[in-house]
């Protein structure tokens, strides 16, 4: 690109690059949802080992920066002799990533459901997957609604770190579009309005849904 | 044949031992109550009943099922033995009438429309047909409670065992809840129920056990035990709750 001015082309190119956010997201999301309730559930589970996994693998991903799973997948496995697109290590490490925090979200909330819940189910002679899905995982789905909408707002914004392996998103193409024009303030500016208005109606969602939780009673 | 066998039973949380070797005997449609001051292990003795919690030693036979199999084994026996808590522990995400008809339905796979037939039968005997499509917080404390019977009874057990269950709500509830058991014991169910009702185990038990220090300190039919206590832990008991 020659030198140009930010104008609507390039405002489009912004908007475009938000599709890429918008799916790295929801692969993050999905995935990590998936990955995330395996190890909610063994995280609550009655094998002690099991338990204890659970609990190393939240720790491990929690306790390492979003930047160096990314690292880890892009040039550790390149090294190793597989070549990722950068679609596929960013959707894997925000993946992986979503899934160590949304573990630890649902777990709290599965154990926030009193124990009494269990004796009762238990002592009306139900299997222990029964008590999870008839009795348990319902009450704790209702309490992580909030945390979980909140957290979404988290990884859109987190997606941004995945530019550094060349993945074109928001962010990346906000410094292409700089490195083009050199009107910084204008592009980020642009930016930033966009993220907000993704971001926006999500925290409002969780606070409304919070909200809604806590007028709701135990319903 | 007695309905529940209780042998030299012991039981210990970690170096407490609550239990020291209980041992009793319930016939089918008798009525036992325990009483006791806090802490003497009545709710521990009636948990190890279905397997709630596990004993050390010592046997419990229980419907006709033995304590102590697998799994499979424990909730066979569960089918047979209804529990009601001091805290009623509906499901409330569930109407009183889908409470009702869950274990039925999903343990002992009885149809929809069977369980939704057994379920207004239940909910009548406890005098709550109206709330069918209530929620539990829409409820009072005593509504709760009778919702909790019912819900154990649609199991159709054999064995009903009660754990405080009037301990939470006020006197005019006490009653309602009070009253539905006088009924299920008339009708010749066999129960074991915890209370500190002693004028309701008096007049509807036809024994009381006394317990004290994780031992059954004094046994009898009720009108004798309370009319004359032979341990002086008892007479203490007995008074302090007339006051
Ligand atoms: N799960 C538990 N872990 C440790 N101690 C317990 C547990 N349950 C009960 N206990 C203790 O056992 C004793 C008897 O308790 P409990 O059976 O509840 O008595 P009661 O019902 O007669 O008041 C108490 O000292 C209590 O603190
Ligand atoms: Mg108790």
């Amino acid at each position: 690109m020659t030198l140009k001015t930010f104008g609507l082309d390039q405002f489009g190119f912004l908007v475009f690059s938000l599709q890429w956010t918008i799916l790295l997201t929801v692969i993050a999301l999905v995935g990590g949802g998936l990955l995330g309730f395996a190890v909610a559930l063994a995280r609550t589970a009655h094998l002690k080992p099991v338990r204890i996994a659970a609990a190393t693998y939240i720790q491990v991903i929690q306790g390492i920066p979003v930047l160096m799973i990314l690292f880890l997948s892009y040039y550790g496995l390149s090294l190793a002799g597989f070549e990722l697109p950068p679609l596929c290590a960013a959707g894997a490490s925000m993946t992986i990533y979503a899934s160590g925090y949304l573990a630890e979200i649902w777990r709290g909330c599965i154990q926030a459901v009193p124990k009494q819940q269990w004796e009762a189910s238990e002592s009306l002679a139900m299997t222990r997957l029964q008590q999870y899905r008839y009795v348990i995982l319902p009450q704790a789905m209702r309490i992580s609604l909030p945390p979980t909408v909140g957290f979404a707002v988290q990884v859109v914004k987190n997606t941004s770190i995945t530019s550094i392996i060349g993945f074109v998103e928001l962010a990346r193409a906000g410094q292409l579009i700089n490195n083009a024009t050199f009107q910084p303030f204008r592009v980020f500016l642009a930016v930033a309005v966009l993220y907000f208005v993704v971001c926006y109606p999500l925290s409002q969602l969780s606070r409304l849904l919070e909200r809604r939780l806590h007028a709701g009673s135990s319903r | 044949m007695p309905e529940v066998v209780v042998e030299n039973v012991h039981k210990s949380f970690g170096a407490l031992e609550v239990l020291k070797g209980v041992s009793l005997s319930v016939g089918r449609g008798e009525v036992f109550a325990l009483i006791g001051r806090s802490g003497s292990g009545k709710s521990t003795l009636l948990r190890c009943m279905n397997g709630l919690e596990k004993i050390n030693a010592g046997r419990i036979e229980i419907a006709g099922h033995a304590l102590g199999g697998d799994a499979r084994a424990l909730r066979k026996l569960r089918t047979d033995v209804g529990i009601v808590f001091q805290s009623y522990n509906l499901f409330p995400h569930l109407t009183v009438g889908e409470n009702i008809m869950l274990a039925p339905r999903i343990v002992k796979d009885v149809a929809k429309a069977k369980a939704r037939d057994v379920a207004r039968e239940v909910l009548q005997l406890v005098g709550l047909s109206e709330k069918f499509d209530s929620y539990p917080d829409q409820l009072s404390g005593g509504q709760q409670q009778r919702v909790a019977i019912a819900r154990s009874l649609a199991m159709r057990p054999k064995v009903m065992l009660f754990d405080e269950v009037t301990s939470a709500l006020d006197p005019e509830l006490t009653e309602e809840v009070l009253t539905v058991m006088e009924n299920l014991a008339r009708d010749g169910m066999t129960m074991i129920l915890v209370t500190h009702e002693m004028g309701f185990a008096r007049r509807v038990a036809t024994q009381t056990i006394f317990m004290h220090k994780g031992k059954i300190w004094e046994q009898g039919p009720s009108a004798a035990l309370f009319a004359d206590p032979q341990t002086p832990e008892l007479r203490q008991f007995v008074k302090s709750d007339v006051k």
